[in-house]
């Protein structure tokens, strides 16, 4: 068997969510490729040469790759699949726009956000907001999957010493053009490789009280999310969503400040090592799967919090 | 310009979902049903695009069983022109969806398809990129603006450091993220008129395609639960624990 591992990246470092993919890969076993398409992206190939694990890296630098447009990732991604076993990238929204289309022109049934890899043909996957697990089993010759990184443990980024193998670029599609990226900048960690993760929901109110949220995430080196209410109510961007339909994190802890617990924001969260709910309403389903709640009004809680640490 | 819009029945997303005790699937009998949340904002924005002279035809289509024609009655309440339903299993699969679907553009011409980015029951988030690539159209997923001029399309995705702007042409597949709009309420008189609308149905058989299902669901199962915490006295008290019990700080 032989496995490619579709690398996600900005052209100058390899998205750590790559490493939770290949992590998926080695448990599946077999031969590890990684593909980085980009362009100027030869540090993110020898990066990925680094990779514990992965036996070949294929490096496809060109102009039309450099913003990982779908119609002209798969064009390309089709001319080296023949051979493999098995497709994988992070199943972040990188990853997401590009493998199903893939999918569909090989003809082939995609896995979506495994969470366990059960043998070579069988994975098991959420369903209904993570309230069921599915384990599904593909007949296909070529498995196309995405892989829910808090599931894996990141291999190590060093150690491997592949081979970095070019492989032609397929031209631009013509049908998509990029204009640009609004990216939150931040000084503080990553949302979903965060090690402690503090959110907000509606009961902030309003967005100028997440700075209070901001606070006690610089104490404890924390990132900041919020729930779908929040951004819904427009107090925070739709990037700071936790949730069924936003990001999926498990650090290993997890404060959620005024947020009642809708099943779509534990779906986003449960998986959290030590889950805290900060809320007045002692009725909130969030304290059902918190490990330590506190019953209290957060404007007085937060602060309090911030200066006890 | 005709627009496409797919519509999925699903469990309504209020209902806290049961595992069937034979861990086949999820339990639907005498489950409230709905049409998929995000499809809802698809319905809304194919809607938007005609009161503002850009679409002259929305056509809604579900496919799944008999009672999937009540979602396209839900689209065609909130303002959608006709609808086509496909009777095929509740499970059925992105890629025969999104193979149905390219039969159904091809004989319907549509300018635009605009799909939900994932429907809440499967979570798959696969169908409108598969469709694209069916039909060789532009993709425009996760969108969260969409701007129409002529046949230049403008969208803004959600993507998950922030957001990224890109415009392509006419044909395209757009799928929708939640802060695209707010779908408005049908009211009744619109419910009553939906009822005449047209609704047609199509066989799997009249578009050639082969549905069957490619992948074995080998067993569906509760996720473990998570053993009942403590409730806390104090912010002292919570920060005690967390560096002395739990270790996290």
């Amino acid at each position: 068997m032989s496995i490619l591992v579709l690398a996600e990246h900005d052209n100058n470092e390899l998205n750590p969510a790559t490493l939770n993919a290949v992590a998926a890969a080695a448990q599946i076993g077999g031969d590890i490729h990684i593909l980085v398409a980009g362009s100027g992206c030869g540090g993110v190939a020898d990066a990925a040469a680094k990779v514990a694990g992965v036996s070949k890296v294929l490096s496809a630098d060109s102009a039309e790759y450099a913003n990982g447009i779908a119609e002209n990732m798969i064009p390309l991604i089709m001319s080296v699949i023949d051979g493999y076993s098995h497709l994988l990238a992070p199943a972040t929204t990188y990853g997401k726009n590009i493998l199903p289309g893939v999918a569909a022109l090989k003809d082939v049934a995609q896995i979506s956000d495994i969470i366990r890899v059960d043998d070579a043909d069988t994975f098991q996957r959420p369903i209904y907001a993570g309230n069921a697990l599915a384990t599904v089993k593909s007949g296909e010759a070529l498995k196309v999957i995405t892989v829910r990184t808090t599931s894996f443990e990141a291999v190590a980024a060093e150690g491997g010493s592949a081979a970095v193998e070019a492989v032609s670029a397929t031209g631009d599609a013509g049908k998509t053009t990029f204009g640009k990226s609004e990216l939150s900048s931040s000084d503080r960690p990553e949302l979903t490789s965060a090690k402690i993760v503090i959110s907000g929901g509606r009961g902030m109110q309003d967005g100028s009280n997440f700075a209070m949220l901001e606070k006690v995430a610089d104490k404890l080196g924390a990132a900041v999310g919020a729930s779908r209410a929040a951004v819904d109510a427009g107090f925070v961007p739709n990037d700071y969503q936790v949730g069924q339909t936003g990001k999926v994190v498990a650090p290993d802890l997890y404060v959620a400040v005024g947020i009642s617990g809708a099943i779509q924001h534990l779906a986003g969260m449960k998986d959290s090592k030590v889950i805290v709910a900060i809320n007045k309403d002692e009725e909130a389903p969030i304290f059902q799967v918190a490990d330590y709640g506190l019953v209290d009004d957060l404007f007085s809680a937060v602060p309090q919090l911030e200066g006890e640490l | 310009m005709k627009i496409l819009v797919p519509v999925k029945r699903v469990i309504d997303y209020n209902v806290k979902v049961r595992v069937k005790a034979d861990q086949t699937g999820v339990e639907l009998a005498n489950v409230k049903m709905a049409m998929n949340p995000f499809d809802e904002i698809a319905v809304e924005q194919a809607i938007r695009l005609k009161e503002a002279g850009t679409a002259t035809e929305i056509v809604a289509v579900s496919i799944g069983p008999d009672q999937s024609q009540e979602t396209i009655r839900t689209a065609l309440a909130m303002g959608a022109d006709r609808g086509i339903h496909v009777p095929a299993s509740h499970d059925t699969e992105p890629l025969a969806v999104a193979k149905i679907l390219k039969a159904l553009v091809e004989k319907e011409a549509p300018g635009l398809v605009i799909l939900g980015k994932q429907a809440i029951d499967d979570d798959s988030n696969q169908t409108g990129q598969m469709l694209s690539a069916l039909l060789g159209w532009p993709q425009a997923t996760f969108a969260s603006g969409v701007e129409i001029a002529g046949d230049a399309l403008n969208v803004i995705r959600e993507v998950d450091g922030g957001l990224e702007h890109i415009s392509s042409k006419l044909p395209a597949v757009i799928t929708v993220d939640l802060r695209l709009n707010e779908p408005r309420y049908a009211s009744l008189p619109n419910i009553m008129k939906a009822k005449k609308k047209p609704l047609d149905q199509v066989s799997l058989d009249d578009l050639g395609v082969d549905a069957s299902q490619r992948l074995t669901v080998v067993k569906v199962e509760e996720p473990p639960a998570r053993e009942a915490g403590i409730t806390v006295a104090s912010v002292s008290e919570l920060v005690d624990k967390l560096k002395n019990e739990a270790k996290v700080i």
